[in-house]
């Protein structure tokens, strides 16, 4: 007897279920995946118009409908004057300053002062505010501002009367060569450098061609510079075959653009905003070099602040351990380690008393001091964070007074270079460290380079901050540092 | 003998208590459980409504010690003061969920913004939010330079910013960061971007 395998319709029927459950499951995980994939996707890259006008320099997202770029119309006048509207069904009245003007959705005819006015597009209204067309600001805004307005579409770049500024270039092709960039109003770049050369970004500066987009120079080091325009932001890049750095001069008119080596020989490096891989590379000399070179007579005189005191605690590190304990002890190491390197040192506080801000800062300025160090304490982070001033830098020849709130500006560029020193010397000791600016008093109203150090755990947690083996390697590194940068930081009168 | 028909109503009126007795057992748990929400000492903001717009929030991370741009599409308000103040208060409710980067007091709030012509910003905080910030440098810069660098990249035309709490000026956030001065936004700017 043979047996044959005969299909049963029971089996048949389990089979097919299990087919469309699995084709359920698969298709339910396929929209799942689909679903967050899209979420997770990165959003489409934002676009702006930069607006450059006498009262106001701003920027504006750009938004693409049926195809066009579009821009808000209240937006876009609220900075420049007093602006109010209504909106009436479809129809938005808009009054900025003395000018009435009336749009419609989905129009392009428009009454601006009374008079028709055709957009390129239709006009929109989008939660509850006008748009219009990009590509009519050149036409439109003009009857409103009664100024005359230029718009490179392109770039998005909206200049409103004549705020241009324009760049002017001269190679001083010398050994090494320096480039310096005059501008015809103070700018403001972010400044980067990279290999092959630096870049100036201009985001809030109304920066235009200097009349050539590419300029050839006739030097090995520097070799051109390249002008453009795009989102909204000028940039000029100078492409060379050594390392730069930028610094800036007569109130930011002038930048001038040099080889790192060649900054750090002369010792002119920061008058001004060095950038940020500048500082990182600065090399802060060799102590032993620069103590040679320097006169014996002349001691800097240090002024060494622990932060909080008294009723002021600080912060607290830890359920015992307040802020104003763990400086006051980092003082003491601090000055002990100055002073075995030649330096006078003023301690502003060397038992539990606290003073106001002023009076340290008055303290100091008094002093004469050549340099000014505030100490802090932190149990986030690591190793230790410097500190800078968060204060633009103001250029040299302001007079004998300073504000008191921006006392700090004209000492900026040597407050950089005692940074970038402490910060070179702590990773030579493999410590971790952090540069960064803060809107720290009394920092900002010291008339001397000025510097806090926050000194964090290290290895062994929030037990090194009460360490005295860990606060002295870190004393020792600022220490080390502030010597090898005395003679730019100032000698005692 | 009590008659049939006295307890059969009697004992109709004694389910009709139990039956009420339950019903009112259920009606006060629910009414507790709807009550328990508003009892959160969470901020309490109207709610913007309307289509949504793309923003670009600077989100402060302490551990890398810098501020990360966010895109958020969020429905914002018409008038440019609210949309101020609707977007750092998306802004806060990053910094007060848990496991946030950089983490805010559930009861810190934005009191009021205002847009002071030319160019000029007034951040009125609440006094939960400076009273129980974290103390130190780099965490009450970072939660100043987010608000400043998030407002005035959303709303444009800002070029100064003014901090205040509760109305008032105050020295500094927590102990560090000095709120006494106006805040340059170009200055801001420039340091988060180095």
């Amino acid at each position: 007897m043979r047996w044959s395998k005969v299909p049963s319709t029971q089996y048949s029927v389990q089979s097919s279920q299990r087919k469309i459950r699995h084709w359920v499951l698969s298709t339910g995980y396929w929209v799942l995946l689909a679903v967050t994939l899209l979420a997770a996707a990165p959003a489409p890259d934002e676009r702006h118009l930069s607006v450059y006008s006498p009262v106001a320099v701003y920027s504006l997202p750009v938004v693409e409908r049926a195809g066009r770029d579009y821009v808000g119309l209240l937006e876009l006048l609220e900075p420049l004057g007093r602006v109010s509207s209504e909106l009436n069904g479809r129809s938005l009245r808009l009054r900025y300053n003395t000018v009435d003007a009336e749009f419609t959705v989905g129009r392009t005819r428009a009454r601006v002062r009374g008079r028709d006015f055709d957009l390129a597009a239709p006009f929109l209204i989008e939660n509850s505010r006008g748009m219009i067309p990009l590509n009519s600001l050149s036409a439109l805004l003009p009857r409103f501002l009664g100024t005359p307005v230029s718009f490179r579409e392109i770039s998005r770049r909206l200049f409103v009367s004549d705020v241009s500024i324009q760049p002017s270039f001269h190679l001083d092709a010398s050994t090494p060569p320096r480039l310096t960039v005059t501008f015809s109003a103070p700018v403001n770049p972010t400044i980067s450098t990279e290999p092959g050369g630096l870049r100036m970004l201009f985001k809030r500066d109304p920066v235009v061609s200097p009349g050539s987009s590419s300029i050839s120079f006739d030097n090995k080091t520097i070799t051109h510079s390249e002008y453009s325009e795009n989102d909204g932001n000028a940039e000029i890049d100078v492409a060379a075959t050594d390392p730069l750095m930028a610094s800036f001069s007569a109130d930011r008119r002038t930048i001038t653009i040099t080889t790192i080596q060649a900054a750090t020989t002369a010792g002119t490096p920061a008058n001004g905003a060095p950038s940020s891989a500048a500082q990182n590379t600065l090399p802060p000399g060799n102590p032993a070099a620069t103590g040679s070179s320097s006169n014996a007579s002349q001691r800097v005189l240090a002024v060494v602040d622990p932060a909080h005191g008294g009723e002021e605690r600080g912060a607290a590190l830890s359920d015992s351990l307040a802020e104003k304990d763990v400086t006051l002890g980092f003082a003491r190491l601090l000055r002990h380690e100055l002073e075995t390197r030649g330096f006078s040192v003023l301690l502003l506080r060397d038992s539990d008393v606290g003073s106001s801000l002023d009076q340290r800062a008055a303290a100091a300025n008094k002093a004469h001091a050549g340099v000014y160090i505030s100490l802090h304490a932190t149990s986030q982070g690591g190793g230790a964070h410097v500190y800078t001033a968060l204060l633009p830098v103001e250029g040299a020849n302001k007079g004998v007074f300073h504000a008191w709130n921006s006392a700090q500006s004209q000492s900026l560029p040597n407050s950089r270079l005692a940074s970038a020193a402490i910060a070179a010397e702590m990773q030579k000791r493999q410590l971790p460290v952090r540069v960064s600016t803060a809107s720290l008093r009394p920092l900002s109203n010291v008339a001397m380079p000025a510097v806090a150090v926050e000194l964090a755990p290290g290895p062994g947690g929030l037990a090194d901050l009460t360490s005295a083996n860990y606060q002295q390697r870190v004393a020792s590194a600022v220490a080390d540092a502030l010597f090898s940068v005395r003679d730019r930081v100032g000698a005692q009168p | 003998m009590i008659p049939r028909h006295l307890l059969i109503a009697v004992a109709a009126l004694l389910v009709l208590v139990v039956s009420m007795g339950i019903y009112m057992g259920r009606m006060r748990r629910r009414a507790g459980e709807l009550e328990s929400p508003a009892a959160s000492s969470l901020p309490v903001a109207p709610p913007a409504s309307g289509p949504t717009e793309t923003v670009t929030l600077y989100v402060a991370d302490d551990d890398a010690g810098v501020l990360r741009p966010r895109s958020a599409q969020i429905p914002l308000p018409g008038g440019r003061q609210q949309r101020a103040e609707e977007l750092l208060r998306t802004l806060l409710r990053i910094y007060q969920q848990p496991g946030a980067t950089h983490p805010l007091a559930s009861t810190a709030d934005i009191r009021s913004i205002f847009l002071v012509d030319p160019g000029a910003a007034v951040i009125d905080l609440n006094a939960a939010f400076a009273d129980q910030h974290r103390s130190g440098i780099l965490t009450e810069q970072l939660t100043v330079n987010s608000l400043v660098e998030t407002l005035a990249t959303n709303v444009p035309g800002i070029q100064r910013v003014n901090i205040l709490v509760e109305g008032k000026k105050r020295d500094t956030l927590a102990g560090h960061a000095d709120l006494s001065d106006t805040f340059d936004v170009t200055t801001v700017v420039q340091a988060g971007s180095q």
